[in-house]
């Protein structure tokens, strides 16, 4: 089983960055993975359109876990539109691939965080009119 | 680190004494049994010794039992070898069997044979009223199996070998799990075939055997020589076959009394100390070596590595780490639903289990839970989830 992941993906498991629930987030963003029953949540402080913190809970397997943290360490500091161009490929290139099997894990972060930020457009939107 | 090996249901570590069989019939006893000479006859003796011992753990007779390659040619050749003698007909099975059974039964539905799988009860249990109410003139076989792979549950092989001896049809059962460590009687049970592999219980890998009761008559899958009652051809795996036979010898009432009440620490160890888990299967009638155990709010996988990383090596019936990303068919045949799947843990004991390698689980499992708890979302998020469709074809 270890064998089957790379070993930044196993170092993202062990010890997943950015992780845990923001009480005060500006949005949250959350996913389900109807495949294997998997969930993602994403919390996005944002000041200027730029993502400041960003924390996420995932519950799921390996790829899942590293996944999240990966794209948190990628959007941090990023504005919004930069965060909405974060692929699930490129989560996957930057741990060094996923097995083939495990390639839809990586969905559940980035369609998170792409729930998160269409969330915040729509609550500000909102605020305005 | 210590290193504990709870999957046992897996496979197991070859006891060191049948090592030693297999090798003196590797360096010095290699004769055919087919062959005339002293060295074959030689191998002949020992072979019709084997089948003796393994006959003699299940009350069978010695002539009623053949080696095969292991619980997987035995299904096979059990399932498929009734079915391609009677030519039609119809099957009974149930919905938790492993998939040797399942799969070559959903392959003779393709070959025109009808197949009733019977589901189970929240504990795991087949009813038994159903299994009668489900045979008609048409039914050539009933296959339950004894103990399951992954809950442990012990089906009542009595009660159906009843039902099966008066309605007069031909009963298998998959015994590989029982096999040294639940009592078998296939004459008490009326079985007329059963099942066992011998890397369950401390012997090596790629053999097995199948008991067919006389009388019985069922077609081959290989065509070949005449060995083993012309049923199984190919020279037989002597060193298999003998440190097969000597590993069944070796388990004792005292191991299965040790390993039962390592089994209950074990079990009241996690459920007394852990929240929101609870035990799959049947409290009672379970295989002295099972326990399963679903999380709630966290996945197998994770737990699995988490445990791996603590030199405990155990499995899961998680959506996340099969092959088809659907969770377990035994579990979800008990009513779980697939959340529910998701968190199982299976951890089987052996004879060589210690309770320091218990205590050593417990300690563990109490610490990996609630850290992988921290990461999930869900105990809180549960009620609010949208469970947005995601396109997998296109991971
Ligand atoms: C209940 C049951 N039946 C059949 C098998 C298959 O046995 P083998 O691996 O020897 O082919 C197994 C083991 O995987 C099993 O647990
Ligand atoms: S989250 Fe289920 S397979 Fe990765």
């Amino acid at each position: 089983m270890m064998a089957m992941y790379s070993e930044k993906v196993m170092e993202h498991f062990k010890h997943p960055h950015n992780m845990g629930e923001m009480e005060d987030a500006d949005a949250v963003g959350k996913k389900g993975n109807p495949a294997c029953g998997d969930v993602m949540y994403v919390y996005l402080k944002i000041k200027d359109n730029v993502i400041v913190d960003i924390r996420f809970q995932t519950m799921g397997c390996a790829a899942a876990i590293a996944t999240s943290s990966m794209i948190t360490d990628l959007a941090k500091g990023k504005t919004l539109d930069e965060a909405l161009k974060i692929t699930k490929s490129d989560v996957a290139a930057e741990l060094g691939g996923l097995p083939p099997l495990k390639m839809h894990c990586s969905n559940l972060a980035a369609d998170a965080l792409l729930d998160a930020i269409k969330n915040y457009r729509e609550k500000k939107k909102a605020g305005a009119a | 680190m210590m290193e504990v090996y709870l999957d046992n249901g897996a496979t197991t570590k070859v006891d060191p004494r049948a090592v030693d069989v297999m090798i003196s019939f590797m360096l010095k006893d290699y004769g055919n049994p087919s062959s005339v000479h002293s060295l074959g006859q030689n191998a002949e003796e020992h072979l019709e010794k084997a089948r003796e011992t393994i006959a003699l753990k299940v009350n069978a007779k010695r002539d009623e039992i053949i080696f095969t390659s292991g619980g997987t040619e035995s299904d096979n050749l059990a399932i498929r070898g009734v079915a391609h003698k009677k030519g039609s007909g119809h099957i009974i099975t149930s919905k938790i069997e492993h998939p040797a059974v399942l799969n070559t039964c959903k392959r003779l539905e393709n070959e025109g044979f009808s197949v009733t799988y019977l589901g189970v009860d929240k504990e795991g249990f087949i009813d038994i009223k159903e299994l009668e109410d489900a045979i008609t003139d048409k039914t050539i076989l009933i296959s339950i199996m004894h103990v399951n792979n992954e809950i442990g549950v012990i089906q009542d092989l009595e009660s159906i070998g009843r039902i099966a001896k008066e309605k007069g049809v031909i009963f298998h059962s998959d015994t590989v799990q029982s096999f040294t460590k639940v009592p078998i009687d296939v004459e008490k049970m009326n079985l007329s075939m059963a099942s066992f592999a011998s890397h369950k219980i401390h012997g090596p890998k790629g053999v097995g055997a199948l008991y067919i009761k006389k009388g019985i008559g069922i077609d081959k899958l290989l065509y070949g020589g005449h060995q083993e009652k012309d049923l199984r051809p190919g020279t037989q795996n002597m060193p298999a076959i003998m440190g097969f036979a000597k590993a069944a010898e070796l388990m004792t009432d005292d191991d299965l009394a040790r390993m039962q009440k390592l089994r209950d620490r074990l079990a009241e160890g996690i459920l007394d100390e852990v929240k929101d888990c609870f035990l799959n299967g049947s409290k009672d009638k379970r295989s002295v070596n099972n326990v399963n155990i679903s999380f709630r709010y966290i996945e197998g996988e994770s737990i699995l590595l988490h445990l791996d990383m603590h030199g405990i090596s155990v499995s899961t019936g998680s959506a996340c780490s099969s092959q088809s990303l659907r969770p377990s068919h035994v579990l979800t045949a008990l009513g779980l639903k697939a959340e529910e799947a998701h968190g199982s843990v299976r951890f089987t004991l052996s004879r060589f289990t210690t309770e320091a390698e218990i205590d050593h689980t417990i300690e563990a499992v109490r610490s990996v839970i609630p850290d992988l708890r921290k990461m999930s979302p869900l105990k809180k998020g549960m009620e609010d989830m949208k469970w947005d469709e995601v396109d997998h074809d296109h991971a």
